[in-house]
């Protein structure tokens, strides 16, 4: 019974954090657009964090190159099981326009495993909600939950 | 006594459900006052069963004692008020609980909480004697420490004291981590320190500093209920009305430095204390 009440709290209480490995900020701001009473997405108990150790929820928007992918893969490994990868944009799930540059290792996949993808340049607040929606679907096929 | 004990021993049990409630209505206030829904009422008890199921990961053992005895301390300082035991022992008992928090954030080498665990030792530094003074000033009127005997007290502590209810107002803003004074943790800014001497505490060590944070709340609640402890509808309305108006606070003020929290709690606190003390005297 304790278990199921877990898995219940681990479904209503997403919390995320959320990193931008470069580029233009546009998905950026989308995100933090989901924060503003327009969208609240704390209604669905979703909390902005800005530390690993207490998320549950990555949401990494922007290009990963090779300086920055040793920080984001250090963000992954500091956040506790049960967690969840959301890669935002066109940037964060191909490297975008800027795919073919030198630096530029490709989508955020290369890096860390993704459980949902966001398209969009910029995403909208609306998908990225819906891709933290998709995510607690993802981690639900994880824990058995799905019938 | 043995139905104190069993009074003290329910209310050990029910003090998580009542604080988490009280947090969970807490966000839904202060959805209102920011024109937004707001999470559901149980939104803080779904926050701490998620955090209980999460992979435990410490920083070094220091964290994981400091968490527990800071539970605890906050446990055992909520059975002996529900035993009518000692005020004082009450404050000794929150100083331990509270210095363990600041052991467990100092004893990890990040700034974030390095920065956190300095801000929480100021921030006890401004509450802990003001905290003290309206311990003493219940005693004065009342002739003891013990809360029997501020039960026993035929007329409402807060028409002897109001000034000192301000100045528990003081500590309950600190207390509950609410702006001006959420200076070492705050609910909202996630951001800004990250989460002071929250940051390194992860998982199932974050949960029982949560659940340990409600029982103080409930704790500082209750010594307010003391000030009205004559007529129960008296507690209910003096206590709602206390907590809507630290919502409210919350809500229109800004964060403050320590410097001003420090300057601005010992000087207003400290006059309205020596005032209301004097005054005891003369009256």
């Amino acid at each position: 019974m304790f278990t199921d009440l877990i898995n219940k709290g681990r479904l209503k209480s997403p919390w995320i954090m959320h990193f931008d490995c470069g580029s233009c900020n546009g998905c950026d701001i989308e995100v933090l657009a989901c924060l503003t009473p327009m969208y609240d997405i704390e209604r669905f108990g979703i909390v902005n964090v800005g530390n690993p150790k207490h998320a549950d929820v990555l949401l990494v928007t922007g290009t990963v190159n090779h300086r920055n992918k040793h920080v984001l893969k250090n963000l992954y490994d500091q956040m506790p099981d049960p967690k969840a990868v959301i890669a935002i944009g066109a940037c964060g799930l191909s490297g975008g326009i800027f795919r073919e540059a030198y630096n530029v290792v490709g989508g955020v996949d290369k890096v860390i495993p993704v459980d949902v993808y966001v398209p969009g340049c910029p995403a909208r607040p609306e998908a990225i909600i819906d891709g933290v929606v998709k995510a607690l679907e993802a981690v639900k096929v994880k824990l058995g939950l799905t019938a | 006594m043995v139905g104190k004990l069993v009074l003290a021993l329910l209310a050990v049990a029910l003090t998580p459900l009542v604080g988490g409630l009280l947090a969970g209505v807490d966000r839904r206030l202060t959805a209102w006052l920011q024109s937004r829904y707001g999470p559901p009422v149980l939104q803080p008890f779904y926050d701490v069963l998620k955090l209980l199921g999460k992979t435990k990961m410490v920083v070094n053992p220091w964290q994981a004692l400091s968490a527990s005895v800071y539970l605890a301390a906050a446990v055992t300082s909520v059975f002996i008020f529900f035993m009518q035991g000692d005020l004082l022992l009450i404050f000794f008992v929150l100083t331990i609980g509270a210095v363990f928090l600041v052991v467990g954030a100092l004893s990890a080498p990040s700034p974030y909480s390095q920065i956190g665990g300095q801000r929480e030792l100021w921030q006890m530094l401004a509450y802990e004697p003001l905290l003290i003074l309206v311990f003493v000033s219940m005693a004065m009127v009342t002739g003891s420490f013990r809360i029997t005997a501020i039960l026993e007290h035929p007329t409402p502590l807060l028409y002897d004291l109001p000034l000192m209810f301000i100045v528990l107002g003081y500590v309950l803003t600190i207390k509950l981590r609410k702006s001006p004074f959420d200076i070492s943790a705050s609910q909202h800014a996630h951001q800004e320190i990250v989460r002071g001497v929250l940051t390194e505490y992860s998982g199932p060590h974050l949960a029982l500093l949560e659940i340990a944070h409600w029982f103080e709340v409930v704790l500082v609640l209750g010594i307010c209920s003391l000030f009205f402890a004559t007529s129960a509808l008296g507690v209910v309305v003096l206590l709602a009305a206390t907590y809507f108006l630290e919502i409210l606070i919350d809500n229109v003020m800004a964060r403050m430095t320590w410097r001003w929290m420090l300057r601005s709690v010992l000087t207003v606190g400290l006059v309205l204390s020596l005032v209301n003390i004097l005054w005891l005297y003369v009256a």
